[in-house]
């Protein structure tokens, strides 16, 4: 079996959990929901500035769903010695790396599918027409955070306290994908189109490349028998 | 064993006692020999221990890339022992950094901090490896351990020039290399007994670090000792 197929195999796995027990994806929409109501009694999120705080608002949101998420991700494996079974299977552990990362992505990205037009609506954001685009760099930046989160995640997962110690970890090295999605997208609600910011979006495509292969590779050994 | 320990040990004092003369002659150099700057005066005499800091801590990153890429491979504890090592020293030499520039910034940009891009980036650093030292101390095995702050140490070095690249990006505020100029040679737009004493302060600095990093290292080791001789006498 290829790399991609095994990971298919290992992502339908993920989604047909998801799909019975709907754990994560529930608790992340609804923190996501939360989180612009939090938003909403700490900002003056008047209309006319509305345009210019919604990239890092919505990145903020995005960061703490998409943890919450993380800290998740290989709960399941961790019960009943899953993890065991997994890695005895004749298994690349590049794909059980892909597997998860796309299935985080996944996650957050039909949060964000919901979230977004929400925070359009909730605060009386005019553009609508400029949503493709915002979904596009929002969606490069979760590729980012996913593979970082993923890989993050899985170091941190025999550690005591994991659930502080991930965000601890991964924010930092997160801070080129938050700055270069927010600098795009406001950009973007700025102009109506990338432009001036096309540097932004090399840097960010250049983030997902770099670490996502530095992910497949290095994931043999970050997963120990 | 005692005697060749006693021979490491004499190495090791060799080394300390050559930092601390390089140290005080470049503090000698640098506070008294060299001329105050024409614009900044005397308060631009921290440099010459401002730049050498960063400059060790740099090298610290490069050497937990290093440890941490051999210890993946090769598995070997003494890489490990390294890259933690290395990575407690980085992050002091990042800490005293932030300090030296804050207490040159106040009296020279009026703040004692400001999001400029090359403090950004330090600061980032900083918490970076701070996160890298928290994650060892969380994870009771030591091999796993071991393995995950080897993934964060390579992951961390790897992301270093992207975060440049945003922050500068970003903003820059940092006055512009005064050294380093790629329209002159170092010794035409610089003082030569400035030069001097930044070389020998940077000497001093890497004499020093050498000796942490040796200290830091043994002790690595005699704690991988102890815990063997434990485990023979069955009371780990």
């Amino acid at each position: 079996m290829t790399l991609l197929r095994q990971a298919y195999l290992l992502l339908c796995k993920d989604l047909l959990l998801e799909l019975r027990r709907r754990d994560s994806l529930l608790t992340m929409f609804f923190f996501g929901t939360l989180l612009l109501f939090v938003f909403h009694f700490s900002f003056d999120l008047v209309p006319e500035r509305v345009a210019e705080m919604a990239p890092a608002l919505l990145w903020l949101a995005f960061l703490f769903t998409g943890t919450l998420g993380l800290a998740q991700l290989f709960q399941a494996e961790r019960e009943n010695h899953c993890f065991d079974a997994l890695l005895l299977s004749p298994l690349d552990r590049g794909a059980l790396f892909l597997a998860k990362t796309g299935f985080n992505l996944i996650l957050m990205v039909l949060v964000e599918i919901v979230v977004i037009p929400l925070f359009w609506i909730l605060f009386n954001v005019r553009s609508w027409n400029l949503l493709p685009q915002v979904f596009l760099v929002t969606l490069l930046g979760t590729v980012g955070f996913c593979v970082l989160g993923t890989l993050m995640s899985a170091i941190t997962l025999r550690a005591r306290a994991r659930e502080l110690l991930l965000p601890l970890v991964l924010f930092p090295l997160m801070i080129p994908v938050i700055l270069a999605t927010i600098r795009c997208m406001e950009e973007v609600l700025r102009t109506g189109q990338i432009g001036d910011a096309m540097h932004w979006l090399r840097l960010l495509l250049g983030f997902d490349v770099i670490f996502m292969t530095a992910g497949v590779l290095i994931f043999d050994w970050v997963i120990e028998n | 064993m005692a005697k060749q320990h006693r021979g490491v040990n004499k190495r090791k004092g060799i080394l300390g006692a050559l930092a601390l003369v390089a140290v005080a002659v470049g503090l000698y150099w640098s506070l008294i020999v060299a001329p105050p700057d024409a614009y900044q005066g005397e308060v631009q005499r921290i440099m010459y221990l401002h730049l050498p800091s960063i400059l060790i801590a740099y090298l610290s990153y490069f050497l937990v890339f290093v440890g941490s890429g051999l210890y993946l491979w090769k598995r070997e504890k003494r890489d490990d022992i390294l890259a933690h090592a290395a990575a407690e020293i980085g992050v002091l030499f990042t800490a005293l950094t932030i300090i030296e520039g804050s207490i040159w910034g106040r009296p020279t940009w009026g703040v004692w901090w400001t999001w400029d891009a090359r403090l950004t980036l330090t600061a980032i650093l900083l918490l970076i490896y701070v996160g890298y030292l928290m994650l060892r101390s969380l994870i009771e095995d030591e091999q796993r351990a071991a393995t995950a702050a080897a993934v964060l140490g390579i992951i961390g070095f790897l992301d270093i020039p992207l975060i440049h690249m945003s922050v500068y990006w970003w903003r820059t505020l940092h006055q512009p290399p005064s050294i380093l100029r790629p329209d002159k040679l170092p010794w035409e737009n610089v003082h030569p007994s400035m030069l001097t004493a930044l070389t020998i302060s940077f000497i001093g600095f890497l004499l020093l670090y050498f000796y942490l990093l040796s200290l830091r290292y043994r002790v690595g080791e005699m704690r991988q000792q102890i815990k063997a001789l434990r485990l023979e006498r069955g009371t780990g």
